[in-house]
């Protein structure tokens, strides 16, 4: 029924769960139709992705914002549907790694943004002044 | 040191009902249980691979955020992206993923059929994401909108180009894993192989989902309301 049931004995106390690999003791049509909800709730979310750009029923500024939210909720829908990552103990090495992973991203991303508006903010008001460069004393 | 103690039947430890957990304290390694078996070790290995690989992406992403709008006098996001090819190009990667899902299930079920013909949609579908970013790519540079018109296009190509070599090393991936089932049936190593490939592909799509939304959504939205 899954990959489990097909390894040399030895090492099964404690083991931990593969990224990817379905959890043991699920039947074919629960294994199914896990993947069926997760890519209904991913078209679903892609759907209104795209609806919430053409839509003026959202606060016009607020889009951008919740185009990140709603690709962040469709990414977590493909980590636990198609990724199976959970909660569970014998998870929990995966969702370490994720996790310090994550953080990476944030930091290169958001740091970077923060980091370049500022500079672009300094360029902005200098240019604005009548040498075009910082005067220094 | 006393190898009497050391020889003496493990009594301290708890008692074991099955075979398989008595072996468990039989395998080679220190801790209880000995080391992880393979399949976890390769799974977990090659998520840390792919997490890193999501780490360069998010640097490629940072690029783009920042350069994003320095069009130098060139289109902008809002007047080049189609967002109907993109819904297509979403449509296609979203089903070939859910494929290859499908062919986990198959593989884990044994069934040749089922696994090839799976591999063979999950293939197709990447074939034809593929041939539409190509399609997409060469409309920008007949436009005059190349990678080397902007930053913003520079950024734009490197960071969707990478995603689309991505695929296209992951189609070739997917073309040795079907030969591989073909030539040598369910084996275990094949079968390792094949579960790192499924990752892989679903990594392909989260990372798509990425673009779609914050590159080709949120550029196409009118300059008012970009933050």
């Amino acid at each position: 029924m899954n990959m489990n049931d097909n390894y040399p004995a030895g090492s099964h106390v404690g083991e931990d769960h593969p990224v990817g690999s379905v959890s043991a003791g699920r039947s074919l049509h629960q294994e199914i139709g896990g993947y069926l909800v997760g890519l209904a709730l991913a078209v679903g979310l892609t759907a209104v992705s795209f609806w919430a750009t053409g839509t003026r029923s959202i606060y016009g500024p607020g889009i951008a914002l919740a185009l990140l939210v709603l690709a962040v909720a469709q990414m977590g829908i493909h980590l636990i549907f198609f990724l199976h990552i959970t909660t569970a103990p014998d998870n929990s090495n995966n969702v370490l790694a994720l996790a310090f992973g994550v953080l990476i991203v944030c930091l290169i991303v958001f740091g970077s943004v923060w980091v370049m508006n500022h500079l672009n903010h300094g360029m902005a008001s200098m240019s604005g002044m009548a040498h075009g460069y910082p005067v220094r004393s | 040191m006393n190898t009497e103690a050391l020889r003496a039947p493990p009594t301290a430890y708890p008692r074991h009902d099955t075979a398989k957990e008595v072996a468990a304290f039989e395998v080679t390694g220190h801790g209880i249980g000995g080391p992880a078996p393979k399949r976890i070790i390769v799974g977990y290995g090659f998520w840390i691979f792919l997490l890193s690989d999501v780490i360069l992406f998010s640097a490629v992403f940072a690029a783009y955020a920042v350069l994003f709008k320095n069009t130098a006098g060139g289109p902008s996001a809002r007047q080049l992206f189609d967002l109907r090819s993109v819904a297509v190009e979403t449509g296609c990667l979203l089903a070939s993923t859910f494929a290859c899902a499908m062919a986990g299930v198959a593989v884990s079920e044994r069934s040749m059929k089922w696994t090839q013909l799976a591999l063979l949609v999950t293939g197709l579908l990447g074939v034809s994401f593929v041939f539409l970013e190509a399609h997409e790519f060469t409309g920008f540079i007949a436009r005059g909108a190349g990678p080397t018109r902007s930053a913003f296009l520079s950024s734009f190509f490197t960071l969707v180009g990478c995603h689309g070599a991505h695929v296209t090393a992951g189609l070739i991936w997917l073309g040795t894993m079907m030969a591989q089932f073909r030539a040598k049936g369910f084996r275990e190593d094949i079968r390792l192989r094949f579960l790192c490939f499924t990752l892989f592909w679903h990594a392909l799509d989260i990372i798509w989902v990425a673009i779609f939304s914050l590159v080709y959504l949120v550029g196409t939205l009118p300059p008012q309301m970009l933050p």
